[in-house]
């Protein structure tokens, strides 16, 4: 692209460290993993049940860093029924993390599949699809997310369908456009012509090779879905309680904003250092996979 | 795409109008849940609730209802609503100009925050500035929208009475008017500006979060071009290299990007609205799903599918003007 006299000079930007020692991504790394290793192990840990009431009145909205009436130790406080909020929301932090992965992973799936098959197939079957694919993209997706999990019973399974159900289309418009350009290239001809099917083709040469953004939306796409999560549970349209989850603790400890503001609060920072390290990590891989999967200003919540 | 003539493109965009109203119709009216069980008294007869169904028209096949459906809204017909039987209209009236104004206030906010931020992270990429903004932005982003409304709220209730805020910074962190006040014209005004404070904040700080991180990406990849450092050869200041070189490269991508983002903003105030008890749009449709009340649910998905889809055109149709690479194509 540069001509090569010039080019060390006077091309400035590559004044950055190279990425792969980029302190920013190894701190997201190991945020997130510290995130998944507490979230399985707190929970283990905990001596009582974190879903059980007991003596309400007397444990419940202690403070941060302070001990109940029976002298145990709550590292960030109580909520309205007395339960350990640091286990409560490790806890939930299980159900979040793996609602973020699960749906995005299978909508970014789903997504390649669908493009794929519509590049590949090409004709109606291209025109439908890609039609479809647009109408839903028209509608945003928090609208979309509401309608579905409004009507259909709220609770985990739907939040995790709908999440699948709402987030493929723009995969799988990058991932026909992908297809499409690899079917130009020499390869194709060659595996053709040494009598490769087409369906081998297509799996085996034109989608790993078309690969590349949809990894990145998918890692992208995690925050993102933990963020949908948040706001459905939030609103009472997601994961019911007592199973806890970030969006439904935060809207737990809502009533009690003015008074122990901690309850409401604790869990949304657990969220924030997640969403933060999985958008870090997804930049990250995005630079590395130079893709151009781009899911800016998109709904969130 | 760019040589399709205007009557085609709004012809496509019809298409795909009535293609989105037709999807949500089948998915609302395919979900289980009966809007007329909902609406009758528990001890009702199910003569009574067979009564309202075939009031509402449920009771015929869905087609016909469908067909019906389509016509009213052809002749401007958007039906009454099934819980208050007010005209969705009349609902549609009261409730968008909230979020409208919710929108394009902090739209605007946004743009004005979120593209010298970006600007000034590409120039300075790789250094401290831009390391501590980066964290910052990608932070704000990944906040939910509600849990900083609960937070501020937290901080002018809890905190105001904990630390003694003075008066002038004494937000209000509830509802769009000043209850039981009485005010009128520039007072009103006023007064709602006052209570839009703290709600078109946070929409405007993740807005802004969200469009540095673009907008530093696309200033970079500029800056890496041929002819800005041909333009810097010449002699030019920082300032106008930016000014007129950057900027009117990476221009036309915002642009596209403000008509893109302006429904996204209007469906992400939902979460805003619900903290702050603002009567928009969200709370309207919210309302809406959870009663059953079809008539409001798909005239809100109507207005939100319209919005996104002309805003889609007027972008295609804008962007030639301000991109020269892009006339004539």
């Amino acid at each position: 692209m540069t001509s090569a006299p010039m080019a060390g000079r006077a091309a400035a930007p590559p004044r950055g460290r190279p990425r792969s020692r980029d302190p920013l991504t190894l701190a997201a790394l190991a945020l997130l993993l510290g995130m998944a290793g507490a979230v399985v192990v707190v929970p283990m840990l905990a001596r009582e049940n974190p879903l059980a009431i007991g003596d309400v009145l007397t444990l419940r909205y202690v403070a941060p860093l302070s001990r109940d009436a029976h002298g145990t130790f709550h590292l960030l406080g109580t909520d309205r029924f007395g339960r350990d909020l640091f286990v409560r929301m490790m806890l939930a932090g299980r159900i979040s993390l793996a609602v973020g992965v699960v749906g995005s992973g299978a909508a970014a799936a789903l997504g390649t599949a669908l493009g794929a098959a519509a590049a590949w197939a090409g004709g109606a079957v291209d025109r439908i699809l890609m039609a479809f694919t647009d109408a839903l993209l028209a509608i945003p997706r928090l609208i979309l997310l509401l309608v579905c999990a409004t009507l259909w019973r709220p609770g985990l399974a739907t939040v995790v369908v709908v999440l699948i159900a709402t987030g493929w289309m723009s995969v799988a418009r990058m991932t026909r456009a992908e297809v499409l350009g690899v079917r130009a290239h020499p390869y194709v001809d060659a595996a053709r012509a040494l009598g490769a099917s087409g369906t081998r083709v297509l799996w085996r040469h034109a989608v790993p090779n078309a690969l590349g953004p949809a990894i990145v939306a998918a890692a992208l796409g995690v925050g993102n879905a933990i963020l949908l999560e948040s706001g459905l549970s939030f609103l009472g349209l997601g994961v019911q309680p007592p199973e806890p989850s970030w969006g439904n603790m935060i809207a737990g400890g809502r009533e009690a904003i003015v008074t122990a503001p901690w309850v409401a609060l604790a869990p949304g920072l657990a969220l924030i250092v997640t969403v933060l390290a999985c958008t870090l990590l997804g930049d990250w891989l995005r630079d590395r996979l130079a893709g151009e999967a781009a899911g800016l200003l998109g709904d969130r919540a | 795409m760019s040589a399709l003539p205007v009557w085609r493109r709004v012809r496509d965009a019809l298409v795909l109008l009535w293609l989105v109203v037709s999807l949500t119709f089948l998915l609302v009216r395919l979900a289980p849940g009966d809007p007329a069980t909902m609406l009758v008294p528990p001890n009702a007869s199910a003569a009574e609730t067979a009564r309202l169904r075939h009031e509402f028209g449920l009771d015929a096949p869905l087609a016909v209802q469908y067909a019906r459906w389509l016509g009213d809204v052809l002749t401007g017909n958007l039906g009454a609503s099934f819980s208050t039987g007010e005209p969705v209209t009349r609902v549609l009236a009261r409730a968008a100009p909230i979020s409208l104004g919710l929108g394009a206030a902090s739209l605007a906010l946004t743009f004005l925050i979120g593209v010298p931020i970006g600007m000034l992270q590409a120039a300075r990429r790789g250094r401290a500035a831009d390391r501590a903004l980066t964290v910052l932005t990608t932070a704000v982003f990944a906040m939910p929208s509600f849990w900083i409304a609960l937070a501020l709220v937290a901080a002018f209730t809890y905190g105001a009475a904990m630390v003694g805020f003075p008066a002038w910074l004494r937000l209000p962190a509830f509802g769009i008017h000043t209850p039981g006040a009485d005010l009128h014209g520039w007072d009103e005004l006023r007064d709602v500006a006052w209570h839009a404070i703290l709600p078109v904040g946070i929409l405007a700080a993740i807005g802004a979060a969200g469009l540095a991180r673009y907008t530093r990406s696309s200033v970079a990849d500029v800056l890496g071009q041929d002819f800005v450092r041909t333009a810097r050869a010449k002699g030019a200041s920082a300032g106008r290299v930016f000014g007129r070189h950057v900027l009117a490269t990476v221009l036309p991508a915002l642009v596209v990007l403000l008509a893109l983002s302006l429904p996204g903003l209007v469906a992400g105030s939902v979460f805003v609205e619900a903290v702050f008890a603002w009567p928009g749009m969200g709370r309207a449709m919210l309302l809406a799903i959870s009663a059953r009340d079809y008539p409001v649910v798909m005239a809100s998905a109507l207005a939100y599918a319209a919005a996104v889809i002309a805003a889609n055109l007027a972008a295609d149709l804008v962007l030639p003007l301000l991109d020269p690479r892009r006339r004539g194509a």
